[in-house]
């Protein structure tokens, strides 16, 4: 089935993303953590990701990095290493602004 | 013998642990949330006295990686660690375990034809402890000892909602066989709606959340037939762990009474808690 707007994580998504994901799985070493926040692309490039997801991670471009395979657990701990929440993330992912998407919230402050 | 003597629904979410750690329970915001909790927990505190929890959870990337993924795994350790997910470790005492129980659990499994992996050093994330420290107290160390039950509901193909209320009621036989008289609650976690990823992030389905709780007591053979499509068009893509409170389900009776209830959906998940007694 397909469901618009929904990347169902499975194995040929999880193969495409395999890159990234053992790279983001990594980051809940916080020795590893302090390493990427000095040299983020020196970083990534010990793992296998791919140009596009390389690209993606350097422009924060949360929803491309779900179309190449990302989990959304992984961006949770990429985001947890950058200092991005992870409503900030589905935001973007929504094609909103933050203030955009709390508006749509029941309780936004519940933050 | 051993006997299962509560049964228990609730999500789990990052945001609920670090509300909680931040002393945020009386926060209008969040109020409504840790309220529903308070008498669950006095319930389990002064009438259960459960020794063991198992708690049914999914690991969220954090001990099991996409590398190799199992689909059912049973603690079978003496503690746990507190897992780092990106943010350090919560402030929560290591988790006791029961591994006696857990080798009978696992004996049982197994001998009944359910296969398990067995994880005896194993680090728990926000999956398990999110509800922990709400249901039981941890000052200084925790009042329960608990059994991780890990279900797959990451990587797709998930065991069917069936296959989780069929482990469920082998969970029961193990437990009932357990030669020591020992008080164990089981826990189901996850859900209820929610979503984490793409353009439909933050989809939210109080109607289905609603039908959940109440069929949960008294239809849980009608929710088995639930497909994971079904699930997640109904109630989101990451709603489709609801599967682990089948496995709650399963091990209580057929007929079972409704102690407690609490629904709160402030954000991006409908937040549900519900207890239930065998009838």
């Amino acid at each position: 089935m397909d469901i618009p707007g929904t990347y169902v994580f499975d194995i040929p998504r999880a193969r495409r993303g395999y890159g990234f994901n053992r790279m983001a799985y990594s980051l809940q070493d916080p020795a590893n953590r302090a390493i990427y926040l000095e040299d983020e692309l020196a970083y990534m490039r010990r793992f296998e990701l791919s140009e596009a997801q390389v690209a993606a991670v350097q422009s924060r471009d949360w929803l491309t990095l779900i179309k190449e395979g990302a989990n959304s657990y992984m961006l949770m701990k990429l985001g947890a290493t950058i200092g991005v929440g992870h409503y900030h993330q589905g935001a973007q992912e929504r094609g909103e602004s933050y203030e955009e998407f709390l508006a749509t919230r029941n309780v936004p402050g519940a933050t | 013998m051993g006997k299962i003597v509560a049964g228990i629904g609730s999500s789990h979410v990052p945001g609920v642990g670090r509300a909680y750690d931040l002393g945020r329970q009386e926060s209008p915001a969040w109020k409504p949330l840790f309220d529903g909790y308070v008498p669950v927990k006095k319930w389990l505190e002064e009438e259960i006295k459960a020794d063991v929890a198992i708690v049914v959870y999914n690991d969220h990337g954090t001990a099991f990686f996409f590398d190799r993924v199992p689909t059912f795994a049973l603690g079978t350790g003496d503690v746990y660690p507190i897992a780092d997910e990106g943010w350090g470790p919560r402030p929560l005492p290591p988790v006791p375990g029961d591994s006696d129980l857990s080798a009978h659990i696992a004996r049982s499994l197994v001998e009944d034809e359910f296969d398990i992996t067995m994880c005896y050093d194993m680090p728990v994330d926000h999956g398990l402890l999110t509800p922990l420290p709400l249901l039981w107290s941890h000052d200084p160390e925790w009042n329960v000892k608990v059994i991780p039950f890990a279900v797959n509901v990451l990587l797709h193909p998930l065991p069917t909602a069936l296959r989780c209320f069929k482990i469920g009621q082998a969970i029961r036989r193990a437990v009932e066989s357990y030669p020591a008289d020992t008080r164990v609650a089981i826990v189901g976690t996850g859900g209820l709606s929610h979503q984490l990823n793409g353009e439909r992030f933050g989809f939210l389905a109080p109607d289905f959340d609603k039908e959940w709780l109440d069929r949960i007591v008294s239809d849980p053979e009608g929710l088995t037939k639930l497909s994971h499509d079904e699930l997640m068009l109904r109630a989101g893509a990451e709603a489709v762990e609801v599967i682990m409170w089948l496995v709650m389900r399963g091990a209580m009776s057929p007929e079972v009474v409704e102690l407690h209830r609490n629904y709160y959906a402030p954000l991006v998940t409908g937040m549900g808690l519900i207890s239930m007694v065998d009838a």
